[in-house]
């Protein structure tokens, strides 16, 4: 038998997504196959148009984001289509086929190439180069450029200065690759391996230096730690126990394995701080990054009294030093509500200000933009709890290995179906 | 053995493990997730566990020998025993799936140690999946030769991704691999010989070694006759297929 695709209910949990345009001109909410964006230029939902001739999502996103430049959208995910968008007209020019689920995408700084990573490891390149961004393109095909062999890529990006792809993986790596200027040919040379990690890698961001031309990369990871890497060597810098040091251990008392997995991170104030969602978490760990000490250390917490929210996914718009918050979930079982999502923001991060959530008639775009991108205006705190926690089990169940003692082992080998007779 | 008690998997004139005793199923499934312990990177490798003469206590930091020969699928380890005394100063270390036959190969080595004092200290192996662990073992351009001795040949189609030589795989080895270093292919299946010689020469950073230069390494005669599989195939007078690469700087980086 190949890599079963884990058929239990619980992986097919989707986490709700967020992404922000670099310049805040628009946000887009992902939640199982639907895609939600709310232009706040015009203030109205955006309805969608597909010139691609190719399907709208059938199954659940599982990756969505914008291009550095903002004039790109990518979609992708279970359905094994790749939707790449022109947030102009908010039109698909271009839908790509994957043969497998699709897990990461990435767009190249410059906007010439998307890539994408499938369920077994092996990251595409779409070729977009001197596409005016007014005509459907044609057919397009996706070609292989590098593998992760036999792993989940959790995350893909490109390094600022574009010279690097970035992909990390369930089995705690970071691969630091050259995208070489002819990149159709595949992504042969590895700069560096970023290892350090003890679980799962779940996401990534470069930090900035003020007066350092250098890029550090940051992971946030199932070990409940955020790290700080030089890729041109692969050195670990430093490594911050957020869990530990946020003083979240205490608080949750006997804390669970994996019970404060890294879920997001991305950084704010121009890279001297570094905002951080938790699993189980129901506020945002503020971290500080030291640049030229290249050192992490937890700065705050920022809690989130009253409505009970677990955010799962983030999204910071430099312009206007908002930082976008979500959680929710499709496809979620036993529940009376299979899809949810919840969007929050949080403002302030200047220094003299204190960092807070913001009452949601003063979110920009107003319970419009929440209506557009929630679905709804009226929220019930409790159900999402549960799809913070749906959430979690997905992700456990999908990226931490099961460990099976040996017995267990020769008792599944036996019963597993592919070596059962015919009667 | 130092104490004359009896080890039954061992033989009583040799000293040596017998290697009936530790045969496991032929081919095993790469791409299925076995635990073992994994280093998390190459500074976790624990040098001392594996050449207790070369690095008498653990966390020597003052000692920077690193391994530099990997025989990846070693099998029964029979390489190695003869690179061990061909180069006694480089550290080299077997890869290898199989449970059972890692454990062979470790008491094979333990017991040439024994019988050969000050010999045989250079050698190891590990149980691991070189599929997917060769970054956690070797850092950039540590190796200076990767051995690819009769891998198994995964014949269907669908399965040519658990082939150890792949596109992307040689990507990893050119990785470990340092500049000019040199990695070693053979297999007595001709359609699998061809593949690994296409991704090689296919690859923009490796290149074939010319005939001169095969002739001149004293290495080449062994990858047919010191494995327990190239002895097999040649008991059996069959035709072999190498393939012999050099690491080299891609093109498009050179100035
Ligand atoms: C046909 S044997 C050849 C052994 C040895 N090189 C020789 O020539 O006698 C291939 C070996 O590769 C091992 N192998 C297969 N896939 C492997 C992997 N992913 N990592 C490590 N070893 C592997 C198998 O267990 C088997 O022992």
């Amino acid at each position: 038998m190949e890599e079963r695709e884990e058929a239990t209910k619980d992986v097919e949990v989707a986490p709700a997504l967020i992404a922000v345009h670099p310049h805040q001109r628009s946000v887009a909410v992902a939640i199982g196959p639907d895609l939600r964006v709310f232009d706040l230029h015009a203030s109205a939902a955006v309805s969608l148009v597909d010139d691609s001739g190719g399907p709208f999502h059938s199954d659940s996103i599982r990756a969505a984001r914008f291009g550095a430049k903002g004039k790109l959208f990518v979609s992708a995910g279970d359905d094994k289509i790749v939707k790449i968008w022109s947030t102009e007209f908010w039109r698909c020019f271009c839908t790509v086929s994957s043969e497998k689920r699709v897990c990461a995408v990435a767009i190249s700084i410059d906007g010439s190439y998307v890539c994408f990573a499938d369920k077994f490891g092996v990251v595409w390149i779409v070729d977009l180069t001197g596409y005016d961004g007014n005509q459907p393109l044609g057919d397009k095909k996706a070609t292989a450029i590098l593998s992760h062999y036999c792993s989940i890529i959790t995350r893909l990006e490109f390094s600022p200065d574009g010279r690097f792809i970035v992909s990390a993986d369930r089995d705690f790596k970071i691969r630091v690759t050259v995208f070489s200027k002819r990149p159709l040919n595949g992504a042969h040379e590895i700069q560096s391996f970023c290892l350090g990690h003890t679980e799962f890698v779940s996401c990534l961001a470069f930090v900035h230096g003020q007066d350092c031309p250098q890029d550090f990369l940051l992971s946030g990871s199932g070990d409940s730690t955020v790290r700080l890497w030089d890729i041109s060597s692969g050195a670990l810098l430093d490594t911050c126990e957020v869990s530990i040091k946020a003083g979240l251990l205490e608080s949750s008392g006997e804390a669970q394995e994996n019970d404060h997995a890294i879920t997001d991170l991305c950084t704010v104030l121009d890279s001297l701080l570094v905002a951080v969602a938790v699993q189980s978490l129901q506020g945002i760990v503020l971290v500080s990054c030291n640049h030229s000490a290249r050192t992490l250390s937890v700065a705050k917490v920022v809690p989130f009294a009253g409505e009970a929210f677990v955010p799962i996914g983030l999204g910071y718009c430099p312009s206007e030093g908002i930082l976008w918050m979500i959680t929710g979930a499709s496809s979620l079982p036993r529940s009376s509500c299979p899809s949810l999502a919840r969007v929050r923001v949080i403002s302030g991060f200047d220094v003299e200000q204190e960092p807070a959530v913001v009452e949601d008639d003063k979110v920009p775009g107003g319970e419009k933009l929440l209506e557009t991108l929630q679905g709804t205006v009226s929220v019930n705190g409790n159900v999402f709890l549960e799809a913070a926690e749906a959430v979690k089990t997905a992700m456990c169940n999908l990226l931490i290995k099961k460990q099976y003692p040996a017995e267990n082992r020769d008792f599944r080998k036996r019963t597993r179906n592919d070596r059962k007779f015919k009667p | 053995m130092p104490e004359t008690e009896v080890n039954p998997t061992h033989s009583k004139s040799t000293g040596l493990p017998r290697k009936r005793f530790y045969r496991a199923r032929a081919h095993s499934n790469p791409l299925s997730d076995s635990h073992f312990p994994v280093p998390i990177s190459p500074s976790h490798v624990d040098y001392s566990l594996h050449y207790p003469q070369f690095f008498p206590s653990a966390g020597q930091a003052n000692n920077s020998k690193k391994i530099q020969f990997a025989d990846i699928g070693c099998g029964f380890g029979g390489l190695l025993i003869s690179l061990s005394t061909l180069f006694p100063e480089t550290l080299m270390i077997g890869m290898e799936l199989r449970d059972k036959v890692t454990e062979y190969v470790k008491e094979r080595i333990l017991a040439l140690r024994v019988a050969n004092p000050g010999q045989y200290q250079n050698v190891s192996v590990v149980r691991t999946n070189s599929m997917k662990y060769i970054p956690n073992y070797f850092e950039k351009a540590q190796l200076t030769k990767m051995f690819f001795l009769f891998p198994d040949p995964h014949f269907k189609e669908k399965n040519h991704r658990r082939r150890v030589i792949s596109p992307h795989l040689l990507d990893e080895y050119a990785y470990a691999l340092e500049v000019g270093g040199i990695i070693y292919t053979i297999t007595d299946v001709e359609e699998l010989g061809e593949w690994m010689k296409s991704c090689l020469e296919n690859h923009p950073m490796f290149e074939a070694l010319s005939e001169k230069e095969l002739e001149a390494d004293p290495v080449v005669k062994l990858l047919s006759s010191a494995t327990e599989e190239g002895q097999k195939v040649a008991r059996n007078g069959g035709q072999t297929f190498p393939a012999i690469f050099r690491r080299i700087v891609p093109s498009d980086q050179t100035p």
